[in-house]
């Protein structure tokens, strides 16, 4: 045993605490690039300006979801913009994402998707060959995932003023499953399960974007999850929470949830699921796989007794063959996220400030 | 996957390990510095500290060149960036180290175009692709990273790339280990030598580290096991009585270090008289600028840089931290003056450095971490 901090050392730990528990503000006088990365600073934006206008019940626990009931009919609204550069890549384009990612917000919500609206913005000289490929992806990702596009809107902006064409979807779904959902509602005990392998969409787009000269055979993960998420919640009862886990990748979901439950979230390296081209390219590029965005991974956190049930109900839907339960939740210490590393040590596995930069040396 | 799991093999690191705890005298405590900011990230994502007895402590030394560089430097760099038509490239990490009014994306927010590329070569594409642009690479590292600068400025010549130049950042390990050594009150026991840097400038720079201050010093590879093995090669030496230079790393490392790559860094570049670092101050001989050959590529001459000097404040004692005189908590700004929001030393700029770690993380002892990873 360490031993324990002395008095003056520990003045100064409760002084940083209390600066922790301060309200978050945001430091900066203009937006950056981090702001949009979903890690610190995006929380912090979120909650300094967003949550702190909007301020209400439905939006407090900033779920993938808004959760409500109307006339008895328990229903979940969301929403999600769509920037991804290039607007095609190996494996997927702009549109079935956009049509996914709020397929899944819902599905993660534990709500039936139901209808999807979408809004264009478009850049004055987009080539209208380039708006059908999208809009036909749209529509097979729509009827894949059993829902209709039933409203939209379209805007034009001058050259310069966007890149191409930005998406965005919202959709309604109803939350069949009788279970309230939500990361506060998790303790300690619960296993942590991630459906698939993670970060290939993110190391697809960034490897289609041309500035590295590296090859790697892969595709996106863009995929739709509400039949996974179906056959999980059919079978494990004992579903407490799920997210998809995009930007920001696995780790930073690991990180919303330990906060908002005030548990420790303990994942083993080993476990988690990292296909052979994803490492390579993460330990080339010199960043972590954990924090790289998927679109159709979602992280599940289970009741430990119902956990080889959720198990085994992933891996009898294809896109959840390689599921697998990469760590436990335990009590202390409470908001944070460690990882036992595959060389056999411990570390913290903190939220980042923004995107993952590639390091010099 | 090859070339990478050997290194990483735990049944490996417990056998290590046991030898290391092998070699402690008891009561003695024991102190390394790991000079090399990639070493510290090693060291950190794979937990490779619940391998080391309580008695060895690991310092993170100033080999992070992005944590190392004033802040005066970088209100330069974004000086020149917003001049119209220019267009900046640097490292990714480079990008989020705060100058005195803000970072690289905060500049780019009030309306400069600063761009990350993975090598200074990528900005003569740059260049190629906007013609109409003047592409200024902001170039920071340590030799590791020099020679790339070199070949861009020796091609940039040669191709005659007019819209194209370079503000050079570079600087140069043995002084900065030379100031930590000739610190009175240094409580190091030896060191972990860098090993990219060594790839560039091979092992004999470092021969005075051993003759002149008795210290031993091991160049050590990435992977978590060459750090391990490192130790337990320190660890001999002190048993044993030693003083020497070793070279974990020699399946990289040459002992007489890239000539190649010498010539080149020695053809474009030269010493600068001397150079500023967070947290240590000026240190004479400690950074290169371009030589007057290539002074055309020179974004120093071709720009007004207004040579910004922002003073670390008095009361920073990142010096003492790096030393291992002091711990993060005993610094006089840590916590209020200095915090990962605002750093103003190199140990709080870096999210691995000792201070930010500290700040983050130090109200769970490692301890507390380990028990409850494994309860």
């Amino acid at each position: 045993m360490s031993a324990p901090p002395s008095e003056r050392e520990q003045q100064v730990l409760d002084r940083i605490e209390r600066a922790r528990k301060r309200r978050a503000k945001v430091r900066e006088e203009r937006i950056t690039l981090s702001h949009g990365a979903g890690g610190k600073a995006t929380q912090t934006l979120v909650e300094a300006v967003f949550l702190d206008a909007f301020r209400n019940p439905l939006l407090a626990p900033l779920e993938d979801a808004a959760a409500f009931t109307v006339d008895g009919a328990r229903l979940a609204l969301t929403t999600d913009s769509f920037v991804v550069s290039p607007l095609f890549f190996p494996g997927g384009n702009i549109g079935d994402l956009a049509v996914n990612g709020t397929v899944n917000d819902l599905a993660v919500s534990g709500a039936r998707p139901l209808h999807l609206s979408t809004g264009f913005i478009l850049e004055e000289g987009f080539p209208v060959a380039d708006l059908i490929r999208v809009v036909d992806s749209m529509r097979a990702a729509a009827d894949a995932a059993g829902v209709a596009i039933v409203t939209g809107d379209t805007k034009v902006v001058q050259r310069g003023k966007a890149d191409g064409c930005y998406v965005n979807t919202a959709g309604v779904g109803v939350r069949e499953h009788p279970g309230e959902l939500g990361a506060a509602t998790v303790r300690p005990g619960d296993a942590v399960l991630v459906s698939g392998p993670i970060g290939e969409h993110g190391v697809t787009v960034m490897l289609a974007r041309g500035e590295l000269d590296i090859e790697a055979d892969l595709v996106s993960d863009t995929a739709p999850l509400h039949g996974l998420v179906a056959g999980l919640l059919a079978a494990a009862p004992g579903v407490r929470a799920m997210r998809d886990a995009t930007r920001g990748g696995v780790a930073t979901i690991l990180n919303e949830v330990a906060r908002a439950a005030d548990v420790a979230v303990v994942v083993d390296e080993e476990a988690v699921p990292v296909a052979a081209e994803v490492r390579g390219a993460s330990e080339l590029l010199g960043i972590d796989p954990l924090y790289v965005a998927c679109e159709g991974r979602l992280v599940a956190f289970v009741d430990g007794a119902h956990a080889d049930a959720a198990l085994a109900a992933m891996r009898a839907h294809p896109l959840g063959r390689q599921a697998a339960v990469i760590g436990r939740v335990r009590p202390d210490p409470p908001g944070l996220v460690l990882l036992n590393t595959t060389f056999g040590g411990t570390r913290i596995c903190d939220l980042l400030v923004g995107d993952p930069l590639p390091r010099i040396c | 996957m090859r070339f990478v799991d050997e290194f990483r093999d735990a049944d490996k690191a417990r056998a290590l390990s046991a030898k290391i705890t092998s070699l402690c005298e008891p009561g003695r405590e024991y102190k390394f510095m790991e000079v090399c900011g990639g070493h510290t990230h090693t060291i950190y994502k794979h937990g490779l500290e619940d391998y080391l007895p309580e008695n060895i402590t690991l310092v993170h030394g100033p080999g992070c060149p992005v944590c190392v560089i004033p802040m005066g430097r970088i209100d330069d760099s974004i000086h020149i960036a917003r001049r119209p038509g220019v267009l900046m490239t640097s490292f990714g990490d480079m990008m989020r180290v705060p100058g005195s009014g803000g970072n690289f994306f905060d500049s780019n927010a009030e309306g400069t175009n600063i761009r990350m590329v993975y090598s200074p070569l990528d900005s003569l594409k740059v260049a190629r692709q906007n013609p109409d642009m003047h592409v200024v690479f902001m170039a920071i590292g340590f030799e590791t990273t020099a020679p790339s600068t070199a070949m861009t400025l020796l091609r940039a010549e040669r191709e005659g790339i007019e819209n194209f130049s370079v503000f050079c950042n570079h600087i140069t390990i043995i002084p900065a280990i030379k100031a930590i050594l000739d610190s009175p009150d240094l409580r190091l026991d030896g060191f972990i030598g860098p090993g990219h840097v060594s790839t560039v400038i091979g092992c004999r720079p470092y021969e005075f580290i051993a003759r002149d201050y008795g210290k031993p010093i091991v160049v050590s590879g990435f992977e978590p096991l060459d750090i391990l093995q490192s130790i337990y090669l320190l660890m001999l030496q002190l048993r044993e009585g030693r003083a020497e230079v070793e070279n974990q790393y020699s399946r990289v490392v040459p002992w007489d270090g890239n000539r190649t790559a010498l010539r080149v860094i020695a053809e474009t570049m030269e010493l600068r008289p001397y150079f500023e670092w967070r947290g240590l101050g000026f240190i004479s001989h400690s950074a290169l600028r371009i030589r007057g050959k290539y002074a055309r590529f020179d974004a120093e001459l071709k720009f007004e840089v207004p040579g910004v000097r922002v003073a670390d404040p008095k009361a920073c004692q990142c010096g003492e931290v790096l030393k291992g005189v002091l711990k993060p908590w005993e610094c006089k700004v840590f916590g209020t003056a200095c915090t990962p929001e605002t750093p103003i030393g190199t140990c709080m700029v870096s999210p691995e450095g000792a201070c930010a770690a500290y700040y983050n993380f130090g109200r769970f002892t490692r301890t507390r971490v380990r028990e409850a990873s494994l309860s």
